[in-house]
């Protein structure tokens, strides 16, 4: 199968006061067409340094990164993007903040095939009902889903996700798990999630990727082979209970403490 | 509806009621402070000055204002965007606000001999533009980055980032400021109106009254200036409803 991430070899540094940070050092990443890759690894390792490169909102010192082939010079329509804050516009309501990216990346698209679009998705994520209503009426968890929904609208290759579930309560954080299962099966996009959350990883991850503290390189990666109609019980499952346990190993290495003797 | 308009009503009546009691009890003599049972009186006898004066503080205001809004926007669009811009030109605004505005009244009216009106609206306009342009600056200076990013990782302009986000996201402190800007222009307007020989609008009017020892008048024309400042602030609020009602958030 096609990557249709490549990261090569990349390397970046930001200027502070004192002196260039080094965030990244000889990171690599490869995601094949259509598959989820977690990446986790310790905080502030420069995991979100990664998604703006991926984005082409920032380029690296050195090194390559490559997006179906061709080299990511600059912002593409083709990214999705999504956050721990689910920034909606408070002066648009649901459907209108559904709809924006489509405003700017298909200018020519009718209105009305631009809501039926975004009707199609937030029936998916269960909002349906709720285009007028505010942002500020809703539960931070309905927020996060009209945020998916915004990510996706316009058919993305690729849906870049940073931290998008960190700030939510544990039940909710499931309840969305599942909801992104089943917009995987129906959109065809390519993910990258950043997480801190390890079960979150193996329940959505066809690969979790373990990046080093900073400056992160790729520490160990870790092929999921679960099925793809994968229900939360999974998690209950001996064999996902020992990759957990492998997965938190490798954080403690990558936090520079010593690996629990079990 | 009734709350809405009946309270405010209710707290103006009971404040000119004890308006009129406190002169009653000190027996004060209308030179030394008017009642407000003086103030129909003086605007029977005067309405049509009233009328004409007003008009021409209200004008000039509003247009110091607009130009205040416009100047003020662009500035603050300035120092909002760009880091060097905010620290060249914060202090020269710090110090041209912190001018008390009454010394400039004989340096514009030398400047601009006889243009009584441009003068108003000048001094309307420079005593009110700085609350603009801080709000709006800080408004687009704080604008997470994250808001950026959603439209920047599609390959949208700056520009469209703006009209999208940054501008719509402002209206509230924008409108936030224009409130004390709208006070702050009618100081502006009756500050040239009072100051220069052969003023026009409620300020001159006010002149008149202190000329001829008519107490009344002066403080009628007082209790005209704050109706035009309430009326004026209002047409904010009303707009500020239109615009940027998104941010209010519905009492729990």
């Amino acid at each position: 199968m096609e990557n249709l991430i490549d990261i090569k070899g990349v390397t970046h540094a930001y200027k502070t006061d004192s002196g260039p940070l080094p965030v990244l050092d000889g990171l690599d990443v490869a995601v094949p067409e259509g598959t989820f890759a977690a990446v986790v690894g310790p905080s502030g390792c420069g995991k979100s340094t990664l998604t703006r490169l991926v984005a082409g909102l920032l380029k690296p010192d050195e090194g390559e990164v490559w997006l179906h082939g061709e080299r990511v010079k600059g912002p593409r329509k083709t990214v999705g993007m999504a956050f721990q804050n689910p920034v909606l516009l408070e002066w648009r309501t649901i459907l209108q903040n559904v709809i924006l990216p489509l405003e700017i990346v298909a200018p020519s698209m009718s209105q009305k095939d631009r809501e039926a679009r975004a009707h199609e998705l937030l029936d998916m994520v269960g909002l349906t009902g709720f285009d007028d209503k505010r942002p500020s009426e809703l539960s931070g968890g309905m927020r996060q889903r009209a945020s998916l929904c915004r990510s996706i609208v316009h058919k993305p290759e690729v849906l870049i996700m940073d931290e998008p579930f960190g700030a939510l309560d544990a039940f909710t954080r499931e309840d969305l798990w599942q909801t992104m299962r089943d917009l995987r099966a129906a959109e065809p996009f390519t993910c990258v999630l950043i997480t801190h959350d390890l079960r979150e990883s193996v329940f959505l991850g066809d690969q979790v990727i373990v990046l080093s503290g900073r400056p992160a390189r790729t520490q160990y990666v870790m092929p999921i082979e679960l099925p793809k109609d994968r229900t939360l019980d999974i998690l209950y499952t001996p064999e996902v209970a020992d990759m957990l346990h492998v997965l938190r190993d490798q954080i403690k290495i990558a936090q520079g403490r010593e690996p629990e003797v079990y | 509806m009734l709350r809405q308009i009946g309270i405010p009503v209710a707290s103006v009546l009971v404040f000119l009621g004890l308006w009129e009691l406190l002169v009653w009890v000190n027996g004060w003599p209308n030179f030394k402070m008017a009642s407000p049972s003086d103030l129909p009186p003086a605007y029977i006898r005067y309405w049509e000055l009233f009328l004409v004066m007003g008009w021409q503080t209200l004008w000039r205001t509003v247009a110091g204002l607009a130009l205040a809004v416009l100047v003020g926007t662009a500035i603050g669009m300035i120092i909002g965007f760009s880091r060097i811009a905010r620290d060249a030109l914060y202090p020269l605004l710090v110090g041209f606000n912190a001018i008390p505005k009454a010394t400039l009244v004989p340096v514009i009216s030398l400047i601009f001999i006889g243009q009584h009106d441009f003068n108003t609206v000048l001094m309307a306009f420079m005593i009110s533009f700085f609350p603009i342009a801080v709000s709006v600056g800080i408004g687009l200076s704080t604008l997470e980055p994250e808001y950026r990013d959603i439209l920047r990782s599609l390959g949208a302009s700056r520009f469209t980032i703006f009209r999208k986000i940054a501008l719509p996201k402002t209206l509230p402190e924008f409108f936030g400021a224009l409130k004390v800007s709208v006070t702050l222009a009618f100081i502006g307007t009756n500050l040239v109106e009072i100051v220069s020989p052969h003023g026009r609008g409620l300020g001159a009017l006010f002149k008149s009254g202190e000329t001829n020892g008519d107490y009344p008048l002066m403080f009628a024309v007082l209790i005209a200036l704050a109706f035009l400042g309430i009326v004026l602030y209002y047409a904010v609020v009303y707009l500020e409803k239109i615009f940027a009602g998104w941010a209010e958030r519905p009492q729990g």
